[in-house]
C-alpha cells in the first residue's frame, strides 16, 4: 500500500491541473463571474446587491437542494415549480386558520404531491420524467383553479415575517433559512444511511436492490423531500410578496434547479449528490440573472447568457 | 505460423492516480499466433490491452504494427489499424438485434438506407462459419451470455481484424461453448489472424496458445513459447511463490459429521422457462454446489431462492419454516447473502468507495437515528480488508478502480460482515486469477467451518470438486442428479450432466 502511494508523486503537472479544474470548475467559475461583475457592473460590489442576490436565490436553492437528491438517485423532478405554486396558493388560502397552520398546510400539500409522485415511480417503475411531466401540468392546473387564476393578496405581517424579516436590520431571514436547509440536506446526503442509499441506487440500481436496500421507501422519501422543499420555497416567496399568484410562482423553476445541480457537479446519470456544488451552481445562476438585470440587458438576452455559462460550466467539469 | 512480428509494444508505461499500472512492458505478437497474456488480477493485463486498443493512452512507449509505428489514441483508430477487442464486459447494445450489433457503425447500405437483407445474410454467414446456429434477427439481450460473446467475436471478424484481443473470452462459457470458441480461434489462425488471449484457465492456455507473456505488478516477468514452459513454472512466475500451494486437492468429507438441519428447502420451485420444478436442500454448514451447463437454470434457481426474481410456483422453507418468496431485502433479513454472476451489473456500486460498498448491506446495524457511525463502519471495513486481503490503496478508493478479484472480495465482505447463515455465490471466481481464486476457495472453506452454508454455482467442475460437500446437477431446469463428496469426480459430474443419473444418495 505504501508503495502505491509513493508512486503517485511521479504523476506529471498537466494531469494535476486537469484534475484540479475538473474538481473545482464550479467555484473557479463563480470567482471569475464575481470578479467580472465587480469590475464591470456598476454598483455590483455593494452590500445591498449581495442581500438581493441572497434573497432571490432562496427559492432556487431550496428546490435545487431537493433536486440534488432526486438527480443523485438517477431520477428527475420537473414538477417542483408547480408544487411551489400549489403550496403558495393553498397556504395563502388557509391563512384564516392562523399563520402556523397555513404554513403547515402548504408544506403538507407539497409533501402529499411528493408522496404521490414517489409512489407512482416506485410502484409502477415508470421513468421519473414521464411521471413528473403530467404532474407539472396537473398540479399547476389545480393551483390555478384554487383561486380562479386570480392573484390572491393578503395582509398578514406574521406570515410575511418568514419572507421579509431582517436580522440586525440588514441580514434577511432567508440567509438563515438557506443555511439550515443546506446543512440539513448535506447531513442527509453525507451522514445518514438514507444518503448512501440514494447514491447507491443512482450508481447501480440493480446491485442496490440485491444488497437489500428498500428501494421503494427510498424513492418515496426522495420525492417527498424534494416536493416539501419546493413547497417551502413557494411559501417563502408568497410571504415575501404578500401575495400568491398560481400563474406565475415557480414558473420554469425546475429548469433553474436542474441547471444548478448539473453545474454543481452531481452526475445527471445518478451518483454522489454534491450538495455544496449545488450551492455554487445556484449562486452562479442567480448572479447571472442579477448582473444582467443591473446592466439593463433585456431579459431575453439574459437567458442566452445563462445558457452559455451553464454550458461552460458543464464543459469545464466534463469527464476527460 | 508466420515468424514475422505483427505487433510490437515497446516499453509501455501507464499511471493512474494512485497507482502505476504498467512499468515499461514489452509485448510481441507474431502473425497468426495465439498469444496468451497471463497475470494475476491487477498485474496490468487489462491496462495493457486498453492501451493497445485506444481506451487508455500510454504515458510512455511505442506501438509498432506490421513494422509501422501506430498511434491508437481512440478505439476507432485501433480498429482501423486492424485491432479488434472482445471485452470482458461485452460492449454490445443489448436492445439491438444480433445482426445490427455485428454491423453497428458499419451498416451495409444501399442507396443511403440500410440493406437489411444483405446485413442478415452476411451476419448469418459469419455465424455459420463459426458454427453458431442462432436467429440473427433476435434481440441480443434475449440470448445467453455465451451467444452474446460469439456475436462480439463475429463483429471482430467482420471488421477484417488482423489482431483479435480476447479478454477472458471463456469465463462465461461452458465446456461445449469453449470448444466452439477454440474452433473459431483455429480458423482465425488459419487466416493468419493473430489472437491475444487472456484467460485464467491454465488448461485452455496450454491447449490453444502458441506463446505466452506473463505480467506481474505492471512488469513483464516472463516470455516463452508454450512448448517450453510447464504449468507449474507458469503459475509460480505469475504469483511469485511456491507453486505446490496451488495444486488443487479434493475435499475430504465425512458424511456422519454433516448436520441434518436444513437451512433452505425448496419444493417444486418453478419459473418459466428456465426453472421447471426443482427440489433442493441446503444443510447447515455445508457447501452445496450447483453444476450444470450454462443456461441450465442454475443461476435462475439461485435468484429465486434469494428473491431477486419471483417464482410462479413452489414452496420455500427457511430453517424449517414455510416462507413466502419475497424481495432480496427479506431474504437478507432471514440471513442470506448473494454474490451475483455479473459483478459489474449487479454487484458493485462502481463509483462508491470500498468502504461504502462493504458496509452497504449492514448500514442499518451501524446506524443510530439514521446517522451512520463512521467509527464502527471503518472498524468493520478495516477488519475485512485485512481478513480478505483486499488490495486497495485505501478504503475510500472507488471500487471500480479495483481489479476483478478484489471487487469480488469486496462483495464477499459485504455479506460476510452480516454474519449470514447462507451465502449464495454465483460463479464466485469468474474472471479471477489463480492466486485470488485459491484465496476465495479458501474463504468458502472457512465459511463452511464457521457453520455458514454456501450454495455455490460454478462452470468449473474442478472448482466444485475442490469446494463442495455435495453437488446437485441441474439440466434443462430440473435437478437430474446429486453427488456426495466421495463420489464427486469430474467423470461422475459429466455423466450426470450428460445422462441425468438420479441421486446416488
Amino acid at each position: 500500500m505504501e508503495a502505491t502511494k509513493k508512486m503517485t508523486t511521479s504523476t506529471n503537472q498537466t494531469i494535476d491541473w486537469k484534475l484540479f479544474f475538473n474538481k473545482y470548475a464550479t467555484p473557479v467559475l463563480l470567482v471569475i463571474l464575481i470578479s467580472f461583475n465587480v469590475v464591470f457592473t456598476p454598483n455590483f460590489a455593494n452590500i445591498n446587491t449581495m442581500w438581493n442576490i441572497l434573497i432571490q436565490m432562496t427559492t432556487i436553492l431550496l428546490t435545487a437542494l431537493g433536486m440534488t437528491l432526486v438527480i443523485a438517485s438517477g431520477g428527475i423532478d420537473i414538477s417542483v415549480g408547480s408544487v411551489m405554486a400549489i403550496s403558495s396558493i393553498i397556504s395563502a388560502k388557509s391563512l384564516g386558520l392562523g399563520v402556523l397552520p397555513a404554513i403547515l398546510v402548504g408544506l403538507l400539500v407539497a409533501a402529499v404531491c411528493g408522496l404521490f409522485i414517489g409512489l407512482i415511480i416506485a410502484k409502477f417503475k415508470i421513468q421519473p420524467i414521464i411521471v413528473t411531466l403530467p404532474m407539472m401540468i396537473g398540479i399547476r392546473g389545480i393551483a390555478q383553479v384554487t383561486n380562479d387564476s386570480q392573484l390572491l393578496n393578503f395582509d398578514s405581517p406574521a406570515y410575511s415575517f418568514i419572507g421579509t424579516y431582517k436580522f440586525a436590520g440588514n441580514i434577511p431571514v432567508q440567509v438563515l433559512i438557506m443555511i439550515i436547509a443546506v446543512a440539513v440536506v448535506y447531513f442527509i446526503s453525507n451522514k445518514m444511511a438514507f444518503g448512501r442509499y440514494v447514491q447507491a441506487m443512482g450508481d447501480n440500481y440493480r446491485a442496490s436492490r440485491l444488497t437489500g436496500i428498500n428501494t421503494f421507501l427510498v424513492i418515496i422519501g426522495i420525492y417527498v423531500i424534494s416536493s416539501a422543499l419546493a413547497g417551502f420555497a413557494g411559501i417563502i416567496e408568497t410571504a415575501r410578496l404578500s401575495a400568491a399568484d398560481a400563474n406565475a410562482i415557480g414558473k420554469l423553476m425546475e429548469l433553474d434547479a436542474i441547471a444548478a445541480v448539473a453545474v454543481g457537479g452531481t452526475p445527471m446519470t445518478g451518483g454522489r449528490p454534491n450538495v455544496i456544488g449545488t450551492v455554487f451552481g445556484v449562486l452562479i445562476i442567480q448572479i447571472i440573472t442579477v448582473a444582467v438585470n443591473m446592466n439593463n440587458i433585456p431579459y431575453t438576452y439574459s437567458l442566452v447568457v445563462k445558457a452559455i455559462v451553464i454550458i461552460l460550466a458543464l464543459w469545464a467539469r466534463r469527464n476527460k | 505460423m508466420d515468424e514475422r512480428i505483427l505487433l510490437h509494444m515497446k516499453s509501455i508505461s501507464k499511471s493512474f492516480p494512485g497507482v502505476k499500472a504498467l512499468k515499461g512492458v514489452d509485448l510481441e505478437v507474431k502473425k497468426g499466433e495465439v498469444h496468451a497474456l497471463m497475470g494475476e488480477n491487477g498485474a496490468g493485463k487489462s491496462t495493457l490491452i486498453k492501451v493497445l486498443t485506444g481506451v487508455h493512452i500510454e504515458d510512455e512507449g511505442e506501438i509498432y504494427f506490421e513494422d509501422k509505428q501506430i498511434f491508437t489514441n481512440t478505439t476507432l483508430q485501433a480498429q482501423k489499424c486492424g485491432i479488434s477487442t472482445i471485452y470482458q464486459e461485452l460492449d454490445l447494445i443489448p436492445e439491438l438485434s444480433i445482426c445490427e450489433n455485428i454491423f453497428l457503425g458499419r451498416e451495409i447500405m444501399k442507396k443511403g438506407i440500410i440493406d437489411w437483407k444483405a446485413t442478415q445474410k452476411r451476419a448469418k454467414e459469419i455465424l455459420d462459419d463459426m458454427g453458431i446456429d442462432v436467429e440473427v434477427t433476435s434481440i441480443l439481450s434475449s440470448q445467453s451470455t455465451a451467444i452474446q460473446q460469439m456475436v462480439s467475436i463475429a463483429r471482430a471478424i467482420s471488421i477484417n481484424a488482423r489482431l483479435v484481443v480476447m479478454d477472458e473470452p471463456t469465463s462465461s462459457l461452458d465446456d461445449k461453448e469453449v470448444r466452439v470458441l477454440f474452433e473459431v480461434i483455429k480458423k482465425l489462425k488459419a487466416q493468419n489472424i493473430s489472437v491475444i488471449f487472456i484467460s485464467h484457465r491454465l488448461d485452455e492456455i496450454f491447449e490453444i496458445c502458441d506463446a505466452i507473456t506473463i505480467l506481474k505488478d505492471g512488469e513483464r516477468v516472463g516470455y516463452s513459447l508454450i512448448k517450453d514452459i510447464t504449468k507449474l513454472e507458469l503459475v509460480s512466475k505469475m504469483i511469485g511463490k511456491d507453486a505446490s500451494q496451488i495444486i488443487s486437492r479434493k475435499k475430504s468429507y465425512n458424511k456422519d459429521k454433516m448436520s441434518n438441519e436444513n437451512i433452505i428447502v425448496t419444493k417444486n420451485i418453478v419459473r418459466d422457462p428456465k426453472v421447471k420444478g426443482i427440489d433442493i436442500e441446503v444443510k447447515k454448514g455445508e457447501v452445496l454446489g450447483l453444476a450444470g451447463l450454462l443456461g441450465s437454470g442454475r443461476t435462475e434457481l439461485a435468484r429465486l431462492i434469494f428473491g431477486a426474481d419471483l417464482p410462479q410456483g413452489g414452496e420455500l422453507y427457511i430453517n424449517g419454516k414455510k416462507e413466502k418468496f419475497n424481495l432480496p431485502k427479506d431474504a437478507i433479513k432471514k440471513g442470506m447473502g448473494f454474490c451475483p454472476e455479473d459483478r459489474k451489473i449487479e454487484g458493485i456500486i462502481p463509483n462508491m468507495s470500498v468502504k461504502e460498498n462493504i458496509t452497504l448491506a449492514i448500514l442499518p446495524r451501524l446506524t443510530k437515528m439514521g446517522i451512520v457511525s463512521r467509527k464502527e463502519q471503518e472498524k468493520i471495513v478495516n477488519k475485512f480488508i485485512q481478513a480478505l486481503k483486499i488490495k486497495t490503496p485505501h478504503m475510500n478508493q472507488a471500487v471500480k478502480n479495483l481489479s476483478g478479484g478484489n471487487q469480488q472480495k469486496v462483495i464477499l465482505a459485504r455479506w460476510m460482515c452480516m454474519n449470514p447463515e447462507l451465502l449464495i455465490l454465483d460463479e464466485p471466481t469468474r474472471g479471477i486469477d489463480v492466486g485470488a481464486k485459491k484465496e476465495i476457495l479458501d474463504l468458502i472453506e472457512q465459511l463452511a467451518s464457521d457453520n455458514i452454508s454456501v450454495l455455490m454455482i460454478s462452470s468449473e467442475i474442478e472448482e466444485l470438486m475442490h469446494a463442495c460437500d455435495r453437488i446437485a446437477v441441474i439440466r434443462d431446469g430440473k435437478k437430474v442428479g446429486e453427488l456426495y463428496a466421495e463420489e464427486i469426480g469430474e467423470e461422475a459430474i459429466m455423466n450426470s450432466i450428460a445422462e441425468g443419473h438420479q441421486s446416488f444418495a
